[in-house]
């Protein structure tokens, strides 16, 4: 049923708007600091040249691709061990639970660079490793830069990782375990099928945040002889001396990297809000599409 | 004649030191619905959810299909059940959820054939078709492929009770159903539920539709204070209700 009342719609409303003369002035000052910095910046003694032409050199290529096997490999040992010690933690067993608790407060209280040391200098406290039903080693053979890395940033970030975990299972409503529990699963399961899927919805920002972080923590891995992107550019500049030149070079590349994987997040978190939400935010492609859609309807 | 579906005898159950269920003597037989009425706080979900293994019983015997819940009997003594066995008894009993709790992040589809798969290792395709059945049953088969987040409250609660019914239950146990709806939502859950009694589940439904207790109800048990008011027949409890406390419950709902 419509209104037969007003056949014609209502005068349209005419009104000064408000002026907003804190913005202007805002925006004045904020552009003179950036005209300021590019000013200083042209003057800057920094040979743009030399960065371009190592940003593509193979020593840096190779450590970039060395940051994005460490940054990755120790991301996923952190998140293995951040969901093992989450369920240790809430778990009713107080022994799991104690071990878990120690092992957040013992690697989130102590610096991680201080961390890589000791992995890297292992040998000092065991000289040989041994391994039972496969045999002994010698430590130092063992713990490569890669090794030691890969250890000191991947415990250190499972510590983190638990924190977040903990958190994303306690949002998951107690209601979806009973339920769960009502249809006969077993806790595995109701925590693998039920439990964990909601609870990455809460999960999976964090741990984007954090595995950008780890991009560039990764570079503390320098410190054990490990080559990646900082360690390339530290290799080339000592020899070269075009210090800026080179520290521009790599920090191009972290920025490419952090880019990149910003964008992988923002589907990954697309993909875990399905039901949560009633309409999933559009993807760049799709805004696209409906834009050209609605123009080609106007016409 | 065969074990009541239900039998509890002197059912104690405390939490901390609130003892919310004093003494429940209730027996449901196959193919009985007993509806349990009575104000908030009186112990009945809690009895329910003893039923289903979700609480542990203090003291007193509770059965379901001549079996003690939670417990073995050998000889004198009791053992706990280990959680792989109270998980293989909750399969076998139905429960449907104040609120639904479906699962978000699966479709209606994906509810109901969750634990059919998994637990019962049914085949994908024959537990899907099931399913279909099931929401054809309960009148929701357009909305196969819906989220929960895209239903309304009372095709929320049908998906859930076909979600129970996909484990072939020998005992439903519904904790106030309705509560959470919309009343003009109510009816379309109550027709369901009617449709199950007159299949012949054994039902246990803990609700405030008196109308509902009193149509469909082959038992009515008025539940007050952790203990058995009053129970019989829904005609004589609901219409002419012998206790006090019962007169008094009744004046204010009905």
């Amino acid at each position: 049923m419509t209104s037969t009342a007003s056949v014609t719609a209502p005068e349209r409303l005419v009104a000064v708007p408000v002026r907003y003369w804190g913005r202007w002035v805002s925006a004045v000052v904020v552009l003179v600091l950036v005209g300021l910095f590019l000013y200083a910046m042209t003057r800057a003694d920094v040979n743009w040249q030399t960065t371009r032409h190592f940003f593509t050199f193979p020593t840096i290529v190779r450590g970039a691709g060395r940051t994005l096997l460490i940054s990755v490999l120790a991301q996923a040992l952190g998140i293995a061990l951040g969901v093992v010690v989450a369920v240790m933690r809430s778990s009713g067993n107080p022994v799991t639970g104690a071990v878990g608790w120690f092992y957040v407060w013992f690697f989130r209280g102590t610096p991680v660079l201080l961390q890589l040391l000791v992995w890297f200098n292992l040998a000092f406290l065991f000289p040989t490793l041994s391994f039972p039903g496969l045999g002994s080693a010698k430590t130092s053979d063992v713990m490569t830069p890669f090794v030691a890395a890969l250890l000191g940033l991947g415990i250190n970030e499972g510590a983190y990782m638990a924190e977040i975990v903990r958190a994303g299972l306690n949002s998951v409503d107690e209601g979806q375990t009973e339920a769960a529990q009502a249809l006969g699963m077993s806790r595995g399961l109701l925590l693998r099928r039920i439990v964990l899927p909601q609870a990455m919805r809460v999960i999976v920002p964090p741990t984007g945040n954090e595995f950008i972080n780890m991009l560039k923590t990764s570079s503390l891995a320098s410190i054990v002889q490990y080559g990646e992107l900082l360690l390339a550019a530290q290799a080339i500049y000592t020899n070269n001396l075009q210090i800026m030149e080179l520290l521009f070079s790599a920090a191009l590349w972290y920025l490419v990297l952090t880019s990149v994987f910003s964008i992988g997040q923002f589907y990954l978190e697309r993909r875990f809000s399905r039901g949560a939400t009633r309409n999933l935010a559009l993807t760049p492609l799709q805004r696209v599409r409906l834009a050209l859609l609605r123009s080609e309807r106007a016409r | 004649m065969s074990a009541p579906m239900v039998h509890a005898e002197k059912v104690h159950k405390s939490f901390g030191k609130v003892e919310v269920l004093k003494g429940i003597d209730l027996t449901v037989e196959l193919g009985e619905v007993c509806c349990l009425l009575g104000p908030s706080g009186s112990g009945k979900s809690t009895f329910l959810r003893c039923i289903n293994h979700l609480e542990k019983v203090d003291a007193g015997r509770l059965s379901v299909d001549g079996e003690l819940v939670g417990y073995r009997q050998s000889g004198e003594k009791l053992y706990e059940l280990k959680e792989k066995e109270t998980s293989s008894k909750r399969a076998e009993i139905g429960m449907v959820f104040q609120r639904f709790n479906l699962f978000p992040h699966m479709t209606a589809l994906g509810n109901i054939v969750e634990a059919p798969i998994r637990v019962k290792g049914l085949g994908k395709a024959e537990a899907a078709e099931r399913a279909r059945a099931l929401l054809d049953r309960v009148g929701l088969s357009d909305k196969v492929d819906a989220y929960p987040a895209q239903l309304s409250g009372g095709q929320q609660q049908r998906v859930a009770i076909a979600r129970a019914l996909a484990m072939q239950p020998k005992l439903m146990l519904f904790d106030e159903p309705t509560s959470a709806l919309d009343p003009e939502l109510v009816g379309e859950v109550l027709d369901v539920m009617r449709g199950l009694a007159a299949d012949g589940m054994t039902m246990l439904v803990v609700t405030h539709e008196m109308g509902f207790a009193r149509d469909v109800g082959d038992t009515v048990v008025f539940m007050d204070g952790g203990v058995v008011v009053e129970s019989g027949a829904p005609h004589d409890v609901i219409n002419n209700p012998q206790q006090e406390r019962t007169r008094a419950f009744l004046g204010k709902v009905l």
